[in-house]
Order: structure tokens, then sequence, then C-alpha cells
């Protein structure tokens, strides 16, 4: 009997045992549900049955859930489920050929499931590996540093059936690649002493903090620490990592000041979620320095208030998983996480993680949200924000990886100390993840002020064209802008740095963007949902060579629409890397431009291209003459 | 309500814990929307109903009025991208309003008269979509669907059944139901339920009343959408 064969009552079993896990908390949907499929392959609608009378809730609860995350399957995907990674940087590094070699290796058709059930081949979005691409994901296990050779012998091992735990494990070897350090990266600090210099530190004349509420509410007060530590990160001017720039205070004095209803508790929420095609630097921190970016978030429990926390990771890093929580319950041993943390009675602070499932708007905090409650991950009306009504709408802080980092070293160290690192408007450092065409891809930490050139110089880039600065939703930097500087005041980022060199063709790269955030939109609005349907359908027609003026000004007014009418960022940045390009690269459009006039786009001899797959045929006599030369 | 704000020009009083959309509607003034209902908890998906707030686009069916607020709503700039998304919502699904058993009477179409939308403008998608005629009293032709999600919220929220969600992402989200063969039919909705009369657009359909009321004499042949304002409120 195959996995895909189990029985009705095999499934049962597996739902009952995740349920129970979860102590029946339909709040834990998307854990369940991954668990579910971990054991299963596929979440069967005998699954969703047990689901349904075990938790109470009803069907079209679940089937939302499971049919809005990218890694639910809910008809079934083979024993063995490939996901080539997407990203511009992966079709850089030849995975195309790579996708091509493997179905063929496998009889597979790409996007399909075996005849005999057993692999399927596709493809999902930037995997965080583009240091060492082209990557992929053999049920949600990441293998990076792909090769024709790699492929052959996955190929092989598939085919025989091997279970993933007996492939070598040099397959999963992932590298952290750090090429720079700073005082993230150059951190050896102790796990519990950034805690130590918190819980010390005493509330200083000009206190910014102004209520003394000690670590939760209804304790004695008398501890300067919270305030005072909640000062130090306000003095530091830290601003949130992920790419907004929230300051960082300004978040937290909010939370730690909201009112809290009976019965609710404040939240720490660390977004790992590093979903932005391009950004890696985050799995970096949580595999090397787990326990600074921990500390952060109980500093961060202990300046608001808060006795609960989470990471949510994105799905891609599900290796991470078992390492993070060995770190945990280490921490919890040596009385850093659980119950009267350092012995502070009542100090009480405990972490867990949450993973995602293909879906990038869950970096969006309010979707994110959503997504630790269990549902859709589709970002929320506000106000109210989630610093008032956040995680089953009590007060909760949601900050980036790097962000709990900084905090962590702040707490250490002062804020005064932070505030001097970087620029005046740009306060410490920043992580880069630099990847594309380069010597020396990999992780970067600089103080902020750093020009694109000097990052250029550093990474063994020449010939460079252009630089994507904080993914697809950033901004394409031209040669001529090279001397523009990483920080707030100029270029802000969440860390991604994607070089390209003059061979590359940077329609294409704008392209392979819009078709990620067409993919990557949640449905929720109407101009999102549609728009970015459209764009990748306009720009296809570029690709295709029917594009005309009339397209450009087409793409200008979805532009104006995403950005006014969208609910989230992601229809606001959707637009972003096509006009950057069309701005800066306006040769690589025109090139395409080989009409003047309107062209439709639909094309009838690309439209026969079903036929000619179905019959097998690719001859001459099997294509139309068209009209604007159009190649299928 | 000795609070104010202003929408375009006119002085709207509000009371505590209004939106814009709902103090509006009391003052008489219509802004067009398709995901709202006075009924319901607004939304805030299909974005028709978007103002600029102190010259800022904000969906008016979620945003509380605040005092002295200045709004804009019927200006040419707003209903071009109001038109806009009328368009991307005919070319989303199959919308053959000659044939449609909801012309006259189906508020997507009303709201592109109003809004003078003469073409659907952009490529047409053309999804597949099957129809669900499993139900006895009821068809469902998701064809039509705009996902606003009235029907989710009013099944979920007053019939106490759950019958409708929204499943899968971004453009292939859509409308699921309550039931293991995904057929109506195997569901416990019946006609008399609050879902079966909110849909404000033509996928909720009574069976065997088809045309009841000839084409030139329905509700927004006799007046246009813009005059229904404030109803059900």
């Amino acid at each position: 009997m195959t996995i895909n064969e189990m029985h009705a009552e095999a499934v049962a079993g597996v739902v009952d045992r995740v349920v129970a896990r979860h102590r029946r908390d339909p709040s834990n949907m998307v854990q369940i549900l991954r668990e579910i499929q971990e054991a299963c392959d596929w979440i069967s609608p005998e699954a969703i049955d047990r689901l349904q009378a075990t938790l109470g809730v009803p069907r079209t609860k679940i089937e939302g859930v499971a049919g809005f995350y990218a890694f639910f399957y809910t008809a079934p995907r083979g024993q063995y489920r490939v996901l080539f990674s997407d990203n511009i940087t992966d079709r850089m590094l030849g995975s195309k050929a790579l996708i091509d070699r493997l179905c063929n290796n496998l009889w597979v058709e790409r996007g399909k499931v075996s005849e005999d059930g057993l692999v399927s081949v596709g493809q999902t979005a930037c995997t965080g590996m583009c240091d060492q691409g082209p990557a992929m994901l053999v049920n949600n296990l990441a293998i990076a540093g792909l090769t024709a050779e790699r492929i052959d012998q996955i190929a092989e091992l598939i085919r025989g059936k091997v279970p993933l735990a007996e492939w070598p494990a040099e397959f999963f070897q992932v590298e952290d690649n750090i090429r720079r350090a700073d005082i993230l990266l150059d951190s050896d600090l102790k796990p519990g002493d950034a805690l130590r210099a918190a819980r010390a530190r005493a509330p200083s004349d000009g206190l910014h903090a102004s209520n003394m509420r000690s670590w939760r509410e209804g304790l004695p007060t008398g501890l300067g620490g919270p305030a005072a530590t909640l000062d130090e990160i306000k003095r530091a001017n830290l601003r949130g990592r992920g790419g907004a720039g929230f300051t960082t205070g300004l978040k937290w004095e909010a939370c730690r000041n909201a009112p809290l209803k009976s019965g609710q508790q404040r939240i720490v929420v660390c977004n790992a979620d590093e979903g932005e095609p391009g950004t890696f630097k985050d799995r970096v921190l949580l595999t090397r320095f787990a326990d600074l970016v921990f500390e952060g978030m109980t500093v961060a429990a202990y300046a608001v208030g808060a006795t609960k926390g989470f990471i949510y990771l994105r799905g891609e890093y599900r290796y991470l998983l078992d390492q993070l929580n060995a770190v945990l319950a280490r921490r919890r041993a040596e009385k850093l996480l659980g119950e009267n943390i350092l012995g502070i009675p009542g100090a009480d602070f405990d972490i867990e993680i949450h993973l995602g499932a293909g879906a990038y708007v869950c970096g969006e905090e309010s979707a994110l949200i959503e997504s630790l409650e269990g549902k859709r991950g589709t970002p929320r009306n506000r106000p109210p924000f989630p610093v008032t009504n956040g995680y089953l709408d009590q007060p909760t802080i949601v900050n980036n990886v790097e962000t709990f980092a900084a905090a962590a070293m702040i707490a250490l160290n002062g804020g005064d100390w932070y505030a001097g690192i970087g620029t005046k408007a740009s306060a410490g450092t920043k992580i880069l993840s630099v990847s594309g065409d380069c010597a020396r891809p990999g992780i970067y930490e600089y103080p902020f002020g750093v020009s694109v050139r000097q990052v250029l110089e550093d990474c063994g880039a020449t010939d460079t064209q252009a630089v994507q600065v904080s993914g697809p939703s950033g901004v394409c930097v031209a040669e001529n802008e090279f001397d523009r500087i990483i920080g707030f005041e100029d270029i802000p980022t969440a860390g991604a740095f994607t070089v390209f060199n003059k061979t590359r063709d940077m329609f294409q790269v704008a392209r392979n963007y819009v078709h990620f955030f067409q993919h990557e939109s949640c449905g929720f609005c109407t101009p999102c949902r549609v728009g970015t349907s459209l764009l990748r359908n306009l720009m296809d027609k570029l690709h295709h060579g029917a594009g005309s003026p009339y397209d450009f000004a087409e793409i200008e007014r979805l532009n104006q629409l995403l950005q006014s009418m969208s609910h989230c960022g992601l229809g606001h940045t959707a637009c972003n890397p096509v006009l950057d390009t069309i701005a800066k690269f306006r040769p690589y459009y025109d090139k395409r431009m080989m009409q003047q006039d309107f062209t439709p786009a639909f094309d009838l001899d690309r439209a026969l291209g079903a036929a000619r797959q179905m019959t097998g045929r690719d001859d001459a006599a099997a294509h139309l003459a068209t009209e604007h030369g159009g190649k299928a | 309500m000795s609070q104010t704000f202003t929408l375009d020009g006119k002085t709207i009083p509000f009371a505590d814990g209004q939106t814009i959309i709902q103090a509006a509607a009391d003052a008489g003034v219509f802004i067009p929307h398709l995901c709202y209902h006075p009924e319901f908890k607004p939304h805030g998906s299909c974005k028709l109903c978007t103002v600029k707030v102190n010259g800022r686009h904000t969906a008016s069916c979620t945003m509380r009025a605040a005092a002295g607020m200045v709004v804009e709503s019927d200006t040419e700039e707003i209903n071009a991208e109001r038109r806009a998304l009328t368009q991307m919502l005919f070319v989303e699904g199959n919308h053959f309003c000659p044939s449609c058993e909801k012309s006259g009477n189906c508020q997507l179409q009303a709201t592109a008269y109003h809004l003078g939308m003469m073409s659907p403008h952009y490529d047409h998608f053309f999804p597949n979509r099957a129809v669900d005629a499993s139900h006895p009293e009821v068809l469902l032709d998701f064809n039509r669907c705009i996902l606003c999600s009235l029907c989710v919220r009013a099944s979920r929220d007053v019939d106490g059944k759950n019958v409708f969600a929204l499943s899968g992402r971004g453009i292939q989200t859509h409308l699921i139901v309550n039931a293991k063969s995904g057929q109506l039919g195997d569901t416990d909705f019946t006609l008399a339920d609050k879902a079966a009369h909110v849909c404000p657009v033509g996928v909720i359909l009574k069976k065997r009343q088809g045309f009841a009321v000839p084409i030139g004499e329905r509700k927004y042949d006799q007046a246009p959408i813009s005059e229904t304002v404030g109803e059900g409120q």
C-alpha cells in the first residue's frame, strides 16, 4: 500500500494525532494542515471530513484555508513533490534547463503529476537560496546548488522511491556565505546577557517612555528595566528592517500602552516570512544567530509587557524548524524562556514557531496575523492596527528578524551606542542579501550609508548594468546611480541586492517580477487580483512581439490604478519593476516594439500550440505564418 | 450628531462609529459600491467605494468618519478609477448581460451604467467556470461571481450555516459551498436563507422564475442605482 492509498482510517489517525497536538484549536489551522500534508502527502477529502468533525469547524473554512496557500494540495501531487525556485537569479543560473532535464528524466510534464502518481515537478517563487542557486524544494525541504549531475542523481532517487530521509545529507547542505560582518554578524552575545543588561538598566533622566508598568499587568511596579529598555530602543532610532522602516520604539510603545481586555495578553511576533525574491538574510540570522533573534524577542516582550511570542517562518525554511525548536528548548532550560525568566517573578514569555505555506502576502503584518490565526492570509482593513488589535484581537507587535537581532544588541550596549553607527537619518547596520552577477554572492552587513558602488566592488561585480535593491517591490538602480546610498534617506531596503551585468535583458527581469506578483496576489481586492493578471498579460504580449506604444500607456494607467486603489503594499508596488525598467532601460522594450499601431494580444499560431502539443507535431506545416512574427 | 465632515464640499453629519459610506447614505449621498451592504460587516474588497480622504485614497465602507475630514468622491479622477475597476470585474468573469436573468436587477450592470462604462476595455479572461444546478430551488452560475462575499457573510452571520466561502488565491479565487461533493444540493441551503437574496449579480438565482418581470421594467430600469441610496438602512 502506498502512502497515497492510505486507508481513510489511517488518515483519520493522522488527523486525530495532529489535532490533539494542536489542542483542538482551529486557530492553528495552517499548522494542522501542514502537518497532515507532511504525513499524508496531500490534504484529502477524507482528511477534511475528519478535521471538520474533530475541530468542529465548517468544511468551507478548511477548504478556504487549504486553497489559499500554494504549498497545500487538495489533490494528489505525488509522493515526491519537486518545486524549482523561479527567481530571476535561478533562471540566470540555468534553472530552466535543469527543470526540463528532470522532467525528461522522470517522464513527467512540468506542472503535472506523473502517470504512476509518484512525482510532480513544478515551480515556486524564490526559495531564498539566491546565493547558491539554482534551488528547489522536495516535499518542502530545500536543496540548493543544483547541477545537471545532481538533477540526474535526484531523478534516480525518485525513480528508486528512496525515502527523502535516506537521500545524501550533502544534498540538503545550505551555506551561510557570510562575506562581511558588522555588529550583528560579529556578535558573540552570550544567551541572556542582553536580557540581564535590560533588567539592570535604570530609568535615566528624560525618559521618553512615560509609564512605568512592569513586565505584566497588575504586578507591583518598581522595576525600571522595561521602560528604560524601551527608552534605549527609541534613543537608538531603530527602524524596522522588513522594508517599511517604521520606528520600532513607537510601535513598541503603542503596544505597551494599548489597553488589555480581560483574559488578553500582549503578543510579540517575529516576521521570518522572508518572501521578497532575492532576500535570504533572515535564513542566515536564524541559522547562525537564532539566540540573538530570540533574545531580541524576549527583550521586546520585557519592554512591552508581552507574554506570548511567535516566529512566523516561511514554509521554504521548513528545514530550520527542528534546530530552531532545539534552541528554544535550550533557552527554556536556561531560564531564558518560560516562567519567571532570569528568576524575575511573573516574568513569563515563551515562543512558538508557526510555518507559512507558500504565500508571499503573509509577509504583510496583518496578513501574517490572519495566517497565525489559522485563516487565509488576507491583509486586514486598517485601522485598527495590530499594536492595539492584532493576534486574536490582542495588542501585538510584528517585527522583522533583523530588527529583533538589533534590539538585542541595543539592550546590551544602549541606544546611544547604536545611534552612533550608520548615518544621521539611518541608525545602525543593514544586512544585504547579495546575489546575481557577482563573484562572491552572500550576506554583507554594512553600516547604513554604504554606496551601491561599494557593495558592487566588495562582492566582485564587474560590468554591472543594474541592481535591483529590495527585490521586485523595491527599486531598480542603473549605472549612473551607483553612488546612491543604502539608507532610509535614499534607498531603503529589506535587504535584497540583486546584480545584473550587461548581458542581462532587463525586460525579462521585469517580466519575471510581474509574474511573481501575479502569482502572489491574494485576490482579495479587485485592482490587485485583476490588475496583476492584466499586467502579466501585457508583459507577455510584449514578450511575444505584439507590443505597441498603446501598451506602454496601458501599463502606466494600470500602475496608477494599482497604486491608488489596492488594499495593501503588494498591489501598490506591483508595477514598480516595469516602470523602473521602462524609465531606465527603455531600449530593451523598444526592441520588442515592432508594432507602431495597436496589435491584439491574440495570436492564432500561438493559440494552436495546444493542438500541436496534443498531436506531437512541430513541423512547418503545423504552424501559421503570423503578422508580427510572434514565436510560440 | 454634532460632528461633521465634508463630502465633495457638502457638510455631512455623522454619529460616532459611522463609516463614511454610512454617513453619506444617511445624508442621501450615493457612493458606488458592490461588496458593501448596510446589513453586513464591511468587507472592503471591491474597492468601488474608494474615496479620497484628505487627499489619500481609502475605502469609504471601512473608514470611520472623523470630524473635519475632507472627502472627495464624485470627481472625474475617482470615477475613472471606479470605471476601470468595473471593467476589470467584467473581463474577469463571464458577463453576458443580454442573456442574463439578473439584467436590470444587477448592481454590477447598474454601476457600470452609473459610471458611464461604454466598453470592457481590457481583454476578456473567459474563465472556465461550471454552473451548479444540483439544488432543487436554486441555480448557482459562478460565471458572474465578483467575489464580493456577501453570500458568505449572510450565510455565516445571519443564517448561521457557512454554506459559502472563498477558496483559492489571486486570480484563482472562487466561491465554494459547504459540501464534500462541492454541490449546493448537498448542503442545508434553502430559499429562505438570507444568503439566497443578497447576491448583487446573477450567481444565486431562483429556479423556474426566469423573466417574471420583463426587461425594461426591472429595478434599475425604473431608476438609476444612484437613486437607491439609503436602501436597506
